[in-house]
């Protein structure tokens, strides 16, 4: 037996209790230690967890920062978002892949770099971006890959690469990040300060009840995406029943183009630990998990400080704001990049150690939920509003935004516009407004929502953003017109097919097929029924899937469809003689021409 | 009146959803009554004479021969029907499809543990049709109007389907000629 591992195994399952839920911290230090949770870490694993190996194996495969086999020491993970690809990318992909010697997938002979694609890590006004490890590398070009490989090689050291460090908190020690914050506009709510206790001393003087009650007078939805009342989903757990009850802040966000709660955590984490810590008071939880995407890991140590901070103040642990019996403590669960734990039962599974599958719903979470538990789990900006409203009343906040979607919304905004960066405006602006204010005039598309939104075209620019009209959990993606909408959708289909959690078919299989004839018909081989089709599938997977993911994967190109219609027309081709354009016969014949060593015979009759 | 014409032919299939046409039994003569066959197994004319109405097709492509005669076929009807599970799936015949051509042929004719083989050559006459790196399904090599599908199609379906098709009425087949769970 490999003593190193089985020390390194020992050792981090002792820190985390010996507790089967915390695996998850486990095979992330065994990775980080290691370089992979080989075979026999696995064995190890199970063992220390008394759970069966298989398990731990599950949990491995599933997370792309996680691997069997050794990955170089410094792995470059290079965001392979749309936007990211707009950017030039690809071009820093093929300057990476001459500069190491290596392809994609692969690690250079003397096991140091690895080089890697990712899914979007969030890091779009600021790309092409790249991990290196868990340090972030903007603004990438061809020349910075090769200075980029020269200080690897030189140092084998990440962290060396940091050399200019972004604004505000990103150059603190606990940070130190080149990465900027580029806030463009700061609204009422989460940008405009706030003093350090105020909306946890306000709730102290509250009742549980009359917190609720704000809330949903307030008529806070969920700022993830679904837009669900914040309110009604903290008294259904309120009224659940459970012998404990958590709070989960849901900081995985992974859809691509969304940046705004990455801003967040770097700026005020004050502010969101205020809102999961009058959460908890709201729904009698005493204990909070941020689950922070594995991408944020440079984020940690900050986010540690800053509760360390609020627990010395007295707003976090025991007799909250010197109110006995208000108490509240969080822990971070980190993530190791997987889009789906962003669905709410997924992460859940994640904090509990598990592969990131969806769970059936209903039960919902706030009745079984983490640890089976009542579960209250709402995203990063969502607490952060709760906070305010709590400090500030409901009725202040009902008098911003729209009617159906109060408050202000943090906007992430990339692609094509003058001023991509994080921006809190007010809901129930128009399509053009929101353009106009960015710097995007020219725009032939805007995705609202990322790929699991909607792509609008110019007709569509009076829409108004808002739950009532066109919803978004912040992601907000320009297209300028040198665009082509269809590559963009096969990209965005890319992703799904890799982020499917691969539990149920339609998306497992039906994202794949979607994506297969969408690439005929870029490819100039598509027909008129091929549409039909892809209208008819992309139906099928929306309905019949388990979960958001596959509820919502299909579109990029269902709305594409009805939105730019004419990208795909322009592109069919009409078959005359009822043949398939696709079917290549001097391609099918090719391996029997070399196997059976003449060339094909055409008969004529 | 002329009476419509109907072709058929078994690409990569075994014969059986043809064994399954002739399960119609005395329908049969009905049949004969309703259409005229042009090529087709059933008769044995090697060659169209002539348009016809319904191509039904069993089997997949395998290889170039059974490309030829569905292209055919294509050009001849003006309206094919995949009969069975190989035209419309691939079938049996695609369980290579997961197996480079190269390593079957090898297996089959070089290296199998039975083969004798004393050229150590895949056999390669020209009368022997090159084999196509994959089976396909026939609509992804020609554009197929319908699917009927089953191991084979009991003789009731293909039955309904021909009749639907040469009196143009929609096709309304009970859940038990279609059902293969």
């Amino acid at each position: 037996m490999n003593l190193k591992v089985d020390q390194v195994v020992k050792k981090l399952t002792a820190a985390s209790g010996r507790d089967r839920t915390r695996m998850m911290d486990v095979v992330r230090g065994v990775q980080a230690e290691l370089g992979c949770v080989s075979g026999e870490a696995m064995e190890a694993i199970a063992r220390e967890l008394g759970c069966e190996r298989v398990e731990v194996e599950g949990v491995v495969s599933f997370y792309a920062f996680l691997s069997k086999q050794p990955k170089g020491k410094a792995v470059i993970r290079i965001s392979d978002c749309v936007v990211c690809r707009m950017k030039g990318a690809d071009k820093v992909t093929e300057a990476f892949e001459q500069a190491l010697g290596i392809r994609v997938g692969e690690t250079t002979a003397d096991g140091q770099i690895g080089l890697e694609r990712t899914a979007c890590i969030g890091l779009c006004d600021q790309g092409p971006a790249a991990l290196v490890n868990d340090v972030p590398v903007t603004y990438l070009s061809t020349e910075k890959v090769s200075e980029i490989v020269d200080s690897l090689t030189a140092t084998g050291e990440p962290k060396k690469l940091v050399k200019t460090l972004g604004e505000g908190k990103n150059a603190t020690e606990r940070i130190h990040s080149m990465v900027i914050n580029n806030v463009r506009k700061k609204g009422e709510v989460i940008f405009a300060g706030m003093e350090p206790g105020a909306a946890l001393r306000k709730a102290a003087g509250m009742s549980p009840q009359e917190v609720i009650r704000e809330v949903k007078t307030a008529r806070l939805r969920g700022r993830g995406g679904a837009g669900f009342p914040a309110g009604m989903k903290w008294e259904f757990c309120r009224k659940a029943a459970g012998e404990r009850k958590f709070v989960i802040c849901n900081a995985d966000e992974g859809e691509p183009g969304t940046f705004k709660d990455r801003v967040i955590l770097t700026e005020c984490p004050e502010l969101l630990i205020e809102g999961m810590a009058i959460a908890g008071y709201a729904i009698g939880a005493e204990q909070g998990i941020i689950y922070l995407r594995g991408e944020y890991d440079y984020l940690r140590a900050h986010l540690e400080f800053s509760m360390a901070q609020m627990h010395e103040k007295g707003l976090l642990g025991d007799g909250i704001a010197g109110k006995k019996g208000f108490a509240f403590d969080i822990r971070i669960q980190m993530g190791a990049g997987a889009y789906v734990c962003g669905e709410e039962s997924a992460l859940i599974q994640s904090c509990e150690g598990q592969r990131g599958s969806p769970r059936d719903r209903p039960p919902f979470p706030v009745e079984v939920g983490y640890l089976n538990m009542p579960t209250v789990v709402n995203n990063v900006e969502t607490f952060c509003c709760a906070a305010r409203i709590v400090e500030k009343g409901a009725g202040w906040f009902a008098e911003l935004g729209s009617k159906d979607s109060t408050g202000t919304k943090l906007f992430s905004v990339s692609g094509d516009c003058s001023l991509p960066g994080v921006y809190e405006l007010p809901f129930g602006l128009t399509i053009s407004e929101f353009l106009e204010t960015v710097g995007g005039r020219d725009a032939i598309a805007v995705q609202v929502g990322g790929p699991s939104g909607t792509c609008v075209n110019p007709e569509m620019f009076d829409r108004r953003i808002c739950f009532e009209d066109l919803g978004t959990g912040g992601s907000m993606i320009v297209f300028g017109p040198q665009r082509s909408l269809l590559d963009a959708a096969s990209q965005f289909m890319d992703f799904f097919v890799e982020e499917s959690c691969g539990w149920c078919v339609p998306c497992r299989v039906g994202n794949v097929l979607i994506k297969e004839r969408l690439d005929r018909i870029r490819q100039g081989k598509g027909q008129a029924e091929d549409l039909d089709y892809l209208e008819q599938l992309c139906e099928t997977v929306k309905r019949c899937s388990r979960c958001g993911l596959g509820q919502t994967s299909p579109n990029p190109v269902q709305t594409t469809l009805k939105h730019f219609r004419e990208h795909y027309t322009q592109r069919l081709v009409e078959s005359k003689d009822g043949l398939q354009p696709t079917f290549d016969l001097t391609a099918a014949l090719g391996d029997a021409v070399e196997a059976q060593g003449r060339e094909p015979v055409f008969h004529e009759d | 009146m002329t009476k419509p014409k109907i072709a058929s032919t078994s690409l990569c299939g075994c014969f059986g959803c043809h064994m399954s046409i002739l399960d119609i039994d005395d329908r049969i003569l009905k049949l004969v009554e309703l259409v005229e066959f042009d090529k087709s197994p059933i008769n044995d004319i090697k060659r169209f004479t002539d348009r016809c109405l319904v191509g039904l097709i069993e089997g997949g492509c395998a290889n170039q021969e059974n490309v030829k005669v569905l292209r055919e076929f294509r050009s001849h009807c003006d309206v094919l029907v995949s009969v069975g599970d190989c035209a419309t799936m691939g079938g049996i015949p695609a369980m290579r499809n997961g197996i480079p051509l190269k390593e079957c042929l090898a297996e089959a004719y070089l290296d199998g543990p039975t083969v004798h083989n004393e050229t150590g050559r895949v056999p390669h006459d020209e009368e022997l049709p090159l084999i196509l790196d994959k089976v396909y399904p026939c609509h992804e090599v020609v554009k197929i109007d319908y699917h009927l599908p089953g191991c084979p199609p009991p003789a009731d379906a293909i039955w309904e389907a021909v009749v639907a098709l040469l009196n143009n009425k929609p096709l309304d087949l009970p859940y038990e000629l279609l059902k293969y769970d």
